[in-house]
């Protein structure tokens, strides 16, 4: 559970930043070399080769060496379960609504359905 | 379909749902001001929830837990922080141990739940605020999830028949 739980803080982090926010997603769109990188930015190369370096901690981003050149592109699959993560939450939210839109067809504009309709249930047991 | 809108913010750990009901403010307000029905909606069928302890008032703590199906339980809290009848509330909600008292390390999240009149019912918006990722994740961990899917199931069968 630790492991998953430093993974979630890493990603979260990795994403806390803006500039690191327009690094993913070029190199999402494609592999780009750090140099071509610092260049978009107002910030020296040291900087930049640093946001990289988180991203690629987080498991965002990989890097490659080819030459002189370090190129990194991103890791389409590892920014959708950060996205998952709150998926999982609204599925709760939706259970939770789905339950209040029924008990409320059970007992239109009754405010106390408890008492005046014994036969109230959730359990959809007849669908069986 | 009762949701009509999810927003999610990644940095901000933020969700943000948006669902619209066939009946008036003051009916939906009174599923969270009764912990009778307010515990037919908050636990997915597999986990009952059961409040012992539940008044929408500013500084109430509702107890609550939830029993699954091999009869073990998951306690929970909330702890009431504002209350603008029939608007909106704001409240915190956790963990609990065995004797329904807060567990100071697990995650806490805060939630607005906002209520307005639409024609022919209430829109509802839920906003739900994990402070860090740890959070999050943690609460995932606890399996909530599971649950709340087969909820959605459940109704799915239950329409489509």
């Amino acid at each position: 559970m630790s492991e998953s739980e430093d993974r979630a803080d890493a990603l979260f982090h990795a994403l806390s930043d803006r500039t690191r926010r327009d690094i993913l997603r070029r190199v999402l769109a494609g592999e780009q070399s750090i140099s071509q990188l610092a260049a978009l930015y107002p910030m020296s190369f040291a900087a930049v080769q640093k946001h990289v370096a988180v991203l690629e901690r987080a498991g965002l981003v990989t890097k490659r060496r080819s030459g002189r050149e370090q190129l990194a592109s991103g890791d389409v699959e590892a920014v959708r379960s950060v996205a998952s993560m709150l998926d999982e939450i609204e599925a709760t939210w939706r259970g939770r609504i789905d339950r209040i839109d029924l008990l409320l067809s059970d007992a239109p504009g009754d405010t106390s359905p408890i008492s005046a309709t014994p036969h109230q249930s959730t359990t959809p047991s007849q669908e069986d | 379909m009762p949701v009509t809108n999810v927003t999610k913010d990644l940095d901000q750990r933020t969700l943000v749902i948006t669902a619209e009901f066939a009946a008036p403010v003051e009916r939906v307000w009174g599923i969270y001001a009764d912990p009778r029905q307010l515990e037919q909606v908050w636990g997915p069928p597999t986990w009952p929830a059961t409040f012992v302890e539940h008044e929408l008032k500013p500084g109430a703590m509702s107890r609550y837990y939830m029993t699954g199906p091999d009869g073990e339980r998951s306690g929970g809290w909330w702890r009431v922080l504002e209350v603008d009848e029939p608007r909106s509330f704001t409240i915190e909600d956790g963990f609990a141990d065995d004797d329904l008292n807060p567990i100071d390390t697990m995650p806490v999240s805060r939630s607005v739940y906002a209520f307005e009149a639409i024609d022919g019912g209430t829109r509802a918006t839920f906003t739900s605020v994990y402070e860090t990722a740890e959070g999050l994740q943690q609460v995932l961990d606890m399996g909530m999830e599971e649950g709340a899917t087969l909820a959605i199931n459940q109704i799915d069968d239950l329409l489509a028949a």
